[in-house]
């Protein structure tokens, strides 16, 4: 299969707004169930040794008019509430049996109540995390609270979740989460072999497709993208950060990387590889993802960071790692994670020396005019003046 | 998010002959209290005393006093230069200094007085502090905005997570991973900080004094359940949280305010008279309501006489309810002192899920029998304003009452547009009209 198909199979995924693919499997087998989830963790371990399909719910996009959703909320409110509640409302979401809504931001936070409010027969969780990570607090905190999801998912699916179907989701997470990493470690040495717009599609295949035949389709999208010759542009190697909750328009990040950018890491989707590392397989696997989640996760603005002197220090690492020359800020409007945390990130990367440029989206802007000028004009600068 | 103003704040009347507010003797008694704490603050460096900065919502005041630590709350310091018409220029100078357009002018506010010279909002400094008592109660910005402190002053900081009540329930597990960090983290940190040794039977008699302020509070609050009420518990009730929510809670001062305060609102209530207005008494009252939201800060006196030159009562409001939800029955208890500083962190209004928030506003239509809600939805403030107009939908829906929505900001006098309040008000007070008019044809039809 080459690199084409998989990527017209992920379009084809992406645009589809009525979750066609995770309706079929559920009409699949009689009893089966879709738990829906927002950005930007979830177990999904969880949903999957419940039995049911984990999906990812990430707005509207720019493809879907939002007519009901913006009579829920403010001007100055981000947009994926609003695409969200529109999706809710016009019945695409009608066969999701359970609504996830993690611990990010104060929107999405109030948006599990009412979801709780209009869907009533939708089982609607807020999912916490602890901010504290010291294993006899924060730690146990979250077993307990993992405990909570893990029975209110088994009476959603109508079977106990097991420690044994448990196990056998986390190594079936494990491996999805390697060939993920592995994608991005790929596009990170040969960017201009695996393009941005691709695996940000890929990536969102992820929120849909059954975690199996998703990491069937990264394996094969690996092999595809090693073997198809494709030219090596003298762009400027660039990270994405801030745009881990509504997502940009996908025309945005094509115009990031036709300004002259190869994107060599983003956070755009984290729920993938949030677990940097396997969770562990033996003994308590709900202790096994609490620790996890303490010791062994990616960082983003919605976790704390206890220590000042490391405070942003990922983001550095990222750039780093990924040979990357520049930072680019790409955050929704009015996303307080993102937009908060910015100065803070900006200060540690300007006493890196690691340049960077600004700007704010929603995930239905259309002009990037401006946008490409600006990627571009940063791209430029960097090749024309870095000291490199 | 929240926070309180204080009688010293409050701005003469605009008239031809200027004329002092009328003040009693609690709100000189508060007036004290605040202009006391500022001077702690503005001497504890020379006197040897440190400092800790904590939140309103979530605040633990009984415990920082433990340890001999002069509380600050940058809140009130962003409300206090609201109201002084300051907190504008504060704000556009944290935008200079790269913060977004976007984001809670709370925080602008705060670091623009930090980028300024950190002067108070009463011409004097403000210490650095030697602590950040990050208490993330019902609030994401919480934690942002002490991270951007952290990185200001590279002070300790602290952090007290209270899980969010997303399912409109207390668990064990909230409640004792609070105490656990209390007990682990918090207390060690402040012993730590202010070199003084925890002692709980210190906490227990802080916590006896705060309760029996609790009580004259909500009293006071629940004397707006009488007609005419005797008080505003809106624009009035912004003072009256006053000592409660900041710097006072579990002090004899505290203590004596509500003692005063409910003197003379019983005074009030057996001469049957109304709330005490910037321009005096309120002789009649023609409307009475229930607001959701906090209020504007920066034209208070403005935002509040667009109310009493209408008749308009406010009886019951839900921003005085993000300090501590007294009404629906907490009380600090001496006898639990960890458990009960978690419970009230965990019951704050914004922690509660958008549910419970309803139940609570449906709850004071009724029992308040208020003509109707208004919503004064913050453009700072997510933690408030998201889900607010489906609030208001499922409150006309359960009560029949109409209610509608305004738009303002706390500290951010760009977003306060006078002309386009009053006349949402008017259409409202309006609505309002026709809606007994209504009422009264269907019940004149009723009886032929």
């Amino acid at each position: 299969m080459s690199t084409s198909d998989i990527v017209a199979r992920c379009t084809g995924l992406f645009e589809d707004l009525n979750f066609v693919y995770a309706r079929e499997w559920k009409a699949a087998r009689p009893g089966r169930k879709v738990v829906g989830y927002m950005p930007f963790y979830v177990p999904r371990e969880l949903i999957h040794a419940a039995g049911a399909l984990p999906m990812g719910v990430l707005g509207g996009g720019d493809q879907l008019e939002v007519i009901h959703g913006d009579a829920y909320y403010q001007s100055y409110i981000c947009r994926i509430p609003r695409s969200t509640v529109e999706l809710g409302v016009t019945g695409r979401l009608d066969f999701v049996d359970g609504m996830l809504f993690p611990s990010i931001c104060d929107v999405i936070r109030n948006l599990s109540g009412m979801w709780k409010i209009m869907f009533p027969k939708t089982m609607a969780r807020y999912v916490d995390v602890p901010q504290n990570f010291r294993d006899d607090v924060g730690g146990e905190f979250y077993v307990n609270e993992l405990n909570e999801l893990r029975k209110d998912l088994g009476e959603l699916c109508g079977r106990p979740v097991d420690d044994e179907s448990l196990r056998h989701s986390i190594a079936l997470y494990n491996e999805n989460r390697r060939l993920v990493r592995e994608v991005y470690a790929f596009r990170a040495a040969a960017p201009w072999k695996a393009p941005s717009s691709e695996v940000y599609l890929l990536m969102r295949a992820g929120m849909v497709l059954a975690v199996e035949e998703h990491s069937r389709m990264l394996g094969e999208y690996l092999e595809a993208a090693l073997a198809e010759n494709r030219p090596r542009r003298d762009n400027t190697r660039i990270v994405i950060t801030g745009a881990f909750c509504e997502q940009p328009p996908l025309s945005l990040i094509k115009s990031v990387e036709l300004a002259g950018c190869y994107i060599v890491d983003d956070d755009f989707m984290l729920v993938n590889r949030w677990e940097k590392a396997n969770v562990p397989l033996e003994g308590d696997p709900i202790r096994n993802l609490a620790c996890t989640y303490l010791h062994g996760s990616m960082s983003t603005s919605a976790k704390y960071e206890p220590d000042l002197s490391k405070k942003g220090l990922y983001l550095v690492d990222s750039v780093r790692r990924n040979r990357a020359e520049g930072v680019i800020f790409m955050a929704p409007s009015f996303c307080d994670p993102a937009l908060l945390e910015r100065p803070m990130l900006q200060n540690v990367l300007a006493a890196h020396g690691v340049p960077f440029i600004a700007f704010k989206y929603a995930e239905n802007s259309g002009q990037m005019a401006p946008i490409r000028e600006q990627a571009g004009t940063f791209a430029d600068s960097i090749k024309l003046w870095s000291e490199a | 998010m929240t926070a309180t103003a204080t009688a010293a704040a409050r701005p003469a009347p605009k008239t031809a002959a200027p004329r002092e507010a009328i003040k009693e003797p609690s709100m000189v008694k508060q007036k004290e209290m605040i202009a006391g704490n500022y001077e702690k603050l503005a001497t504890a460096k020379a006197m040897g005393r440190k400092v800790a900065s904590t939140f309103v919502p979530g605040n633990l005041n009984e415990l920082i006093m433990c340890f001999d630590l002069v509380n600050n709350l940058p809140e009130i310091n962003a409300i206090q230069n609201g109201l002084r018409k300051k907190s504008g220029q504060l704000i556009v100078e944290a935008e200079k200094r790269g913060q977004s357009e976007d984001v809670c002018t709370y925080v602008k506010s705060d670091l623009g007085m930090l980028a300024k010279g950190n002067i108070g909002p009463d011409g004097r400094p403000i210490p650095s502090p030697d602590v950040l008592l990050l208490s993330y109660t019902g609030c994401f910005t919480f934690m942002k905005w002490f991270e951007l402190l952290r990185e200001q002053y590279k002070c300790e900081t602290v952090m007290l997570h209270v899980p969010y009540e997303g399912e409109g329930k207390v668990t064990e597990n909230m409640r004792a991973y609070i105490v656990k960090q209390l007990r682990e983290d918090v207390i060690p940190t402040l012993e730590r900080v202010s070199g003084v040794k925890f002692d709980i039977d210190r906490l227990r008699e802080y916590l006896r004094e705060s309760a029996r302020a609790e009580e004259d509070l909500v009293w006071t609050l629940e004397s707006a359940k009488h007609k005419p009420s005797p008080i505003d518990a809106y624009f009035g009730g912004v003072y009256y949280i006053g000592p409660i929510f900041t710097a006072f809670r579990g002090t004899p001062d505290a203590t004596e305010y509500y003692r005063l305060l409910r003197q003379e609102v019983q005074q009030r209530l057996d001469a049957g008279q109304g709330p005490v207005t910037p321009e005096g008494e309120l002789s009649k009252e023609k409307y009475r309501l229930v607001v959701e939201g906090p209020p504007n800060y920066t034209s208070f006196r403005d935002f509040w006489k667009m109310f009493y030159d209408e008749g308009a009562v406010v009886v019951a409001s839900t921003y005085t309810k993000v300090g501590g939800t007294y009404d629906l029955g907490f009380r600090h208890d001496p006898d639990h002192p960890l458990e009960s500083l978690a419970e009230y962190c965990l019951g704050c209004y914004t922690n509660r899920n958008l549910p419970g928030r309803i139940d609570m506003i449906e709850k004071y239509l009724n029992e308040y029998e208020a003509d109707g809600l208004l919503v004064n939805s913050i453009k700072s403030c997510n933690s408030f304003s998201a889900g607010q107009l489906l609030m208001l939908r499922e409150i006309e829906r359960r009560t029949g009452k109409p209610a509608a929505f305004i738009e303002t900001d706390l500290v951010d006098p760009r977003y306060f547009s006078p002309a386009n309040v009053k006349n949402r008000l008017e259409s409202y007070f309006q609505m309002v009209e026709q809606k007994r008019r209504g009422a009264g044809v269907a019940a004149a039809a009723a009886v032929h």
